[in-house]
């Protein structure tokens, strides 16, 4: 973790934390993310690379991209956070310094809609085909309503959430008082 | 305007749509009874599987096929063309990339053909009754003969749901390609409502 | 080695990359699957031949997307639960130990010992169980046919004692949050030994007919050759960058459960094509089936097996982010989950080693390959496409 520590000056980082001994989180601010990654890779022995992901923010208007990467020297992980804005869902491509990135960001374009240009393929479709909704895995998609309305639901099955179903078999005379969120 | 008789093959580039076939698929009339039961019975026992693995049903087809379960026994094997099966296994849930595959498959299969959806996700979606991605009801798109529920279902009610489907073939009630035909205006509305990038002959054989 | 040299120049070769013209004549576009039975699983492979060597490759997958990661946004933490484990059909345990772990890591729950031992138990039976049907998959890939009627028979005899343990044969949903969910039954040890006795004698046999193979030794020597160099810049895991003299594994560099107190080595080879990763898989099925003793002679009698969790049906994880990942007979699983302080996950992204494995590397390795071989190619990779698109 002092490397980390070495490195805040220079790139920024606004946030770090150990979830783990062996895993920790820091955040950086998206202009410096690529020149961040390029030093853990070449520098500081961050030589792979597990996953790119994003989470949405649709309350705040954010997406948080999440690369994580991992030194088998000291068998350690750093999970790089960035947060783009969700209007603007640009990114810069990391393709040219592992060769799988490009197919995490050509997923990350079908699913949730943010760019990276210059990443190849990164236009073409990859999971889904001849998809016209807006990207699926955005929160504000409503799987369900968009399955019902398309794929012809038999009629018949029941759905019930399961604390009120529970506390109906468990409890019958119980109402509840304040609705959970 | 095209013939009411022929399909207007509206997916495909106007230059290739003489390369295709145009043909609806016709309905096979029975034949006089005690030769249609001669035949019900060999076809009966000459179920060959399109082992076209769709989904996680997939995975109970093998130990089915191997020595454990040994599905040879009933005069059933898999095949690795659709020109040579006449038991098209839908292993679960179908996404709307693989369904499209399927009906390929399915119509290029010949006559005698049947269907039999594996797990409950060809029942009513199953598990993934809310994605955006899986179909909730197989008989939809494609006519079934018997389903299998489970997740998954175990090799035993596999081997069941083929006795079933022996039956109803001896009895003369598994016509799903007859209805297939006779409904085939239904199956493409519901199939093009969700492939919507259909580049394909309406009916591929 | 390139066999037919005098097809050298196809493609020809410029600054620009290959020049591959359809309508020249040379070459021929094929797709293979998905209805293909040579395809692991359901993907297809758009390959473009010159001859029999294949100059181009691109993998297509979604065949078999289900939207798992957007699910599990809509259920409960326990709901997911069935969820999980239908990620990764052949190996399911893995699924079902990253999430728990991953969930229990965010709620401060710590396991009984006992439980970990049996979770260590499950998933070492899990990658037998695995390496079991890959096996088959690999001699099958190659046309021997009688090596998957031995192996998928005797992985049945696993699933049967998966079926005793946790009530089901292919899914388990045996690993929950806060433990397992039931004690092994009596005289299980005896049982899974007779078992482990079969297994054995059946893999000397395949050893037999397997690696000392006329048409497999030809065929797969010098197939998919992985360097070293590859590994990083790819991402390579698992026994595929083991095979290559990388020893990197994760229940060694990072041990969770009770791997610590378990004596194994990393299987390594020098030299990663597929003869060479089909015998590393091979030497950790055996490496598999000691651990598995070994767990046997060294789980506690009596102790919890369980730590109740908080009502689940209320269960709000404290918000935050964690990485859970374990070794799977492919290499490296991973969860990603955040939590933001409700009863429903915010995100999780699930890991696979085949994104990887058979997206970029299987469109490098597959170059300059007989078009016979890219199913051997592809099951010597261990890829499984439902981990890629989830």
């Amino acid at each position: 973790m002092e490397q980390i520590n070495e490195l805040k000056a220079r790139y920024s980082i606004s946030d770090s934390r150990d979830q783990r001994p062996d895993l920790g989180f820091i955040t950086v601010d998206p202009g410096r993310l690529a020149a961040l990654l390029a030093e853990l890779q070449q520098v500081r022995g961050y030589t792979h690379l597990s996953f790119i992901t994003a989470v949405d923010y649709p309350e705040t208007g954010t997406f948080q991209l999440t690369y994580m990467v991992h030194n088998f020297e000291s068998a350690h992980s750093l999970g790089v956070r960035t947060v783009i804005s969700r209007d603007t869902a640009l990114m810069e491509s990391v393709h040219h310094l592992w060769k799988q990135a490009k197919t995490y960001q050509r997923e990350l374009k079908e699913m949730y809609g943010i760019d990276f240009p210059g990443s190849p393929g990164v236009d073409d479709p990859f999971i889904l085909e001849g998809w016209q909704g807006p990207p699926p895995m955005r929160r504000d998609f409503d799987t369900r309503a968009y399955s019902e309305k398309t794929y012809f639901p038999r009629p018949g099955r029941k759905t019930s959430d399961p604390r009120r179903h529970m506390q109906s078999r468990l409890y019958p005379d119980y109402t509840p008082f304040e609705e959970e969120t | 305007m095209h013939n009411k008789e022929t399909l207007p093959n509206l997916g495909l580039p106007e230059h290739e749509r003489d390369l295709f076939c145009d043909a609806r698929p016709r309905v096979s009339k029975p034949l006089a009874s005690y030769i249609e039961k001669f035949l019900n019975w060999s076809r009966a026992n000459s179920l060959w599987i399109l082992a076209y693995g769709t989904g996680c049903g997939a995975i109970e087809l093998r130990p089915l096929f191997t020595a454990r379960f040994d599905i040879s026994r009933y005069g059933m094997a898999p095949r690795p063309t659709p020109r040579q099966a006449s038991l098209l296994m839908i292993g679960g849930y179908l996404s709307v990339k693989t369904l499209k595959r399927v009906i390929r498959s399915y119509e290029q299969m010949q006559n005698p053909k049947f269907v039999i959806g594996l797990g409950s996700c060809t029942v009513n979606g199953g598990m993934y009754w809310d994605s955006y991605n899986t179909i909730n009801r197989l008989d939809h798109y494609l006519p079934v003969d018997v389903y299998i529920t489970g997740c998954m279902p175990r090799p035993e009610a596999i081997i069941a749901g083929f006795e079933q489907l022996k039956k109803r073939i001896k009895d003369g009630r598994a016509e799903g390609a007859n209805q297939y035909a006779e409904q085939f205006d239904w199956y493409k509305a519901n199939q093009k409502k969700i492939i919507t990038d259909w580049n394909m002959p309406d009916y591929n054989w | 080695m390139k066999p037919y040299s005098d097809r050298g120049k196809f493609p020809e070769r410029t600054e620009n990359g290959n020049v591959i013209d359809l309508d020249s004549g040379k070459f021929v576009k094929l797709w293979q699957g998905p209805q293909h039975p040579g395809v692991t699983g359901n993907m297809s492979l758009e390959v473009i031949i010159s001859g029999d060597e294949v100059v181009d490759l691109t993998t297509h997958v979604g065949y078999l997307h289900r939207a798992f990661e957007k699910l599990i946004e809509r259920r409960l933490y326990i709901q997911s639960f069935p969820l999980v484990c239908r990620i990764c059909v052949p190996e399911p345990d893995t699924n079902e130990y990253g999430y728990a772990a991953a969930v229990e890591e965010l709620a401060g729950i710590q396991i009984p010992e006992k439980a970990a031992w049996l979770r260590t138990l499950t998933l070492e039976m899990s990658r037998l169980t695995s390496f079991l049907m890959w096996l088959g998959g690999q001699a099958g890939a190659f046309g021997l046919g009688t090596i998957p009627q031995w192996c998928l028979a005797h992985r049945d005899y696993m699933l049967d004692l998966f079926e005793e343990l946790s009530g089901g044969r292919v899914y388990h949903m045996y690993i929950v949050p806060g433990g397992v969910r039931d004690d092994l039954p009596r005289g299980f040890a005896r049982r899974l030994e007779d078992v482990l006795q079969k297994i054995e004698q059946v893999m000397s046999d395949i050893e037999l007919a397997l690696f000392s193979n006329a048409v497999f030794k030809r065929r797969a020597v010098g197939l998919g050759i992985i360097t070293r160099d590859m590994i990083d810049e790819y991402g390579i895991v698992g026994p595929n960058a083991r095979a290559a003299g990388i020893a990197r594994d994760l229940r060694k560099d990072q041990p969770y459960l009770i791997y610590d107190k378990l004596s194994f080595e990393p299987v390594t080879a020098d030299f990663s094509d597929a003869y060479t990763r089909t015998l590393v898989r091979y030497r950790e099925m055996e490496q598999s089936i000691d651990l598995i003793r070994q767990i046997m002679a060294g789980i506690p009698e009596k102790g919890a097996i369980h730590v109740r969790p908080p009502n689940v049906l209320h269960w709000k994880i404290p918000a935050g982010e964690t990485y859970v990942k374990a070794e799977s007979t492919r290499g490296e699983y991973g969860y990603y989950l955040v939590s933001d302080g409700t009863a429903y996950p915010r995100r999780v992204h699930v890991r696979g080693p085949s994104y990887t494995h058979a997206v970029v590397l299987l469109e490098h390795l597959a170059l300059n390959t007989n078009i016979a071989d890219l199913p051997g190619l592809m099951v010597s990779l261990h890829t499984y496409p439902p981990e890629i698109e989830r």
